[in-house]
């Protein structure tokens, strides 16, 4: 599996980051190599194995449908970058 | 006092020999002499921990002491404590001041133990050095040419060159083993799910597990009393009855005191001693296994015949679940936002750009691509899949034996830069850690000797699930046995 200059630009923009043609291409190099260490789980026969996300065989914990939470967004804001009237301010999304 | 174990500066304080504030003072000043040739630590706040000593103070003098209280730990700065700046080792958090406690922190405080600071560590915990930090690179107190390990490698450093009795760090893929394999230390992770991770700054989820360091294998023992336990606001935390982790340390498995191991069981996987472990990592490791047998134990040979994929597999998963934790930081509300952006699309591509170092960002690349449609099955559900039949390997291995032992690196610690130039040589220096994370098995390293350029070597040791008590007590006897975990780097004194 080896990626091209589009398709790390293509990764790049679905998760968000910008980046710089020269960055694309350095990244490029780097990206396939590590590709190149994953293609090793390729030399495994893994037909008919469970995928494992969790050590235990654990389901998920369900709790009461109770509110325990307080507001405590005046705390959680005042870090923000830019907040008014308890909202986070951004650029305008919507003309 | 510097090679004080915890239980033995607990002894003093609850005799007034010594107050909390003055040994809190007495690791501020180490940390004031020490930490400029070290970089260690991110953020000192003397007058926060002083009055948490002055707390502690007046716990011990009306009988209220418990184990912990009035003892200064490090905190890898990837643990949330209010009012405290928590940087995870990155720009993107550079100025974030947490409003909240990490579930650890909170447990650790109730116990009256004092936060000395917060300890430098690789961004989003992503790397095997203490390199990638954006505060810069930790240095290495037996050798400042060299890294310490990572990614907690700010907290390994501040035990080893004595400025903390002890920290606490995180591992995902080995980050508190192999910075104490590489600074001389002890480190435990526990079995995931025995530690909560409410406010440990999440970079893979499954794998995430927080752990103490410290300078003995009791002191571990102790720590991971204050830190193991339910949580409810973790989903992953499991609901079991309390352990009090100290309770095997001084019982030999048989009565014969001389033989206090006798009728343990060491596993020894062929497939850790083959080509790419060094020579003198390999000396140490076979010398610490010939001490096993002296104090009663029996080798087994066993076979992990999928430990080669671990890298690989961990690889896969590591960054997909990183990727998706980090898409929470986009500039909106908190941490670094970008000061100029043409919209909100841009505010987000360029706060990420800016605020992420190059390693976060090629994990978080690696990890979209194979999240992504088309690529999910053949890369991150392979990789689930190939992670059953490694957790499966130790479910055989452990039929047959009750530890299993290992080096935790493939050789000391490397020259600061040696590795920059590809990342793959970095990863593969997880090769022996990342097994652990990926089956959710406890693991742990201690110090068992010397290598190359009189560096540190550790000891890796893997238990069954919940098998912490158990590899407490086996580390507990070799280390009453022999004097490894008691060395420190000179230049500290």
């Amino acid at each position: 599996m080896s990626l091209t200059l589009p398709e790390v630009k293509r990764v790049a923009w679905l998760a968000r980051i910008e980046i710089t043609d020269a960055e694309a291409a350095a990244a490029q190099g780097h990206l396939n190599g590590i590709f190149k260490l994953i293609e090793q789980m390729q030399s495994v026969d893994t037909e008919g194995v469970e995928p494992m996300a969790h050590g235990q065989d654990v389901v998920q914990r369900l709790r009461e449908d109770r509110v325990t939470e307080t507001d405590r967004h005046v705390i959680y804001q005042a870090i923000a970058p830019q907040v008014e009237d308890g909202l986070y301010l951004v650029p305008r999304v919507i003309e | 006092m510097l090679n004080s174990t915890l239980k033995q500066l607990s002894v003093l304080l609850a005799q007034k020999k010594l107050s909390s504030v003055e040994l809190t003072q007495s690791c501020l000043d180490r940390v004031a002499r020490l930490d400029p040739g070290l970089n260690a630590f991110v953020t000192i706040d003397a007058e926060r921990s002083l009055a948490q000593a002055r707390a502690a103070d007046a716990s011990i003098a009306s009988g209220k002491a418990q184990p912990l209280t009035g003892i200064p730990l490090a905190h890898k700065d990837i643990f949330c404590a209010a009012g405290w700046r928590t940087t995870c080792g990155s720009k993107m958090l550079a100025n974030f001041v947490s409003p909240y406690d990490a579930h650890v922190v909170e447990q650790l405080n109730a116990a009256g133990a004092v936060i000395l600071g917060k300890t430098n560590m690789d961004e989003f915990a992503m790397g095997s050095s203490s390199e990638t930090c954006f505060w810069g690179p930790v240095k290495n107190p037996w050798d400042r040419g060299r890294v310490p390990g990572g990614s907690s490698g700010g907290s390994a450093v501040a035990v080893a060159a004595r400025m903390a009795p002890a920290a606490i760090g995180t591992d995902t893929g080995g980050s508190i083993r192999q910075p104490a394999a590489f600074s001389g230390i002890c480190g435990l992770k526990p079995t995931y799910g025995v530690v909560s991770r409410y406010g440990m700054i999440a970079f893979a989820s499954s794998l995430d597990q927080g752990g103490p360091m410290a300078k003995s294998a009791e002191d571990l023992a102790l720590m991971l009393n204050v830190m193991a336990g339910f949580d409810a606001r973790d989903s992953t935390s499991l609901a079991r009855p309390t352990e009090d982790y100290t309770r095997m340390l001084d019982a030999p498995t048989e009565a014969d005191r001389a033989k206090p191991l006798a009728g343990l069981r060491i596993g020894v996987p062929k497939e850790y001693f083959g080509d790419g472990l060094g020579s003198d990592v390999a000396a140490a490791v076979e010398a610490a296994l010939v001490q096993f047998e002296k104090l009663g134990a029996k080798r087994v040979a066993v076979n992990l015949p999928n430990s080669g994929l671990s890298v690989p597999a961990y690889y896969v998963i590591a960054p997909a679940e990183a990727s998706s934790n980090l898409s929470r930081f986009d500039g909106v509300r908190y941490g670094y936002r970008a000061a100029e952006y043409s919209d909100l699309a841009d505010m987000y591509a360029k706060s990420r750009a800016q605020g992420f170092g190059a390693e976060v960002k090629r994990r978080i690349l690696i990890g979209t691509y194979v999240l992504s449609h088309g690529y999910y099955d053949a890369y991150y559900l392979k990789a689930q899949k190939i992670r059953r039949l490694i957790a499966q390997d130790f479910v055989e291995a452990f039929k047959r034996c009750d530890l299993i032992m290992g080096p935790t690196a493939p050789s000391v610690a490397f020259g600061l830069g040696s590795m920059s130039a590809d990342p793959v040589q970095m990863y593969l220096n997880d090769i022996y850690t990342t097994a652990a994370n990926l089956a959710g098995l406890p693991a742990m390293s201690i110090p068992c000797g010397f290598g190359e350029g009189s560096m540190p070597v550790g000891l890796h040791l893997a238990g069954n699930y919940f098998a912490e008590a158990r590899m407490l007590q086996v580390a507990h006897q070799y280390q009453l046995a022999t004097d490894w975990h008691l060395r420190q780097p000179a230049g500290v004194a």
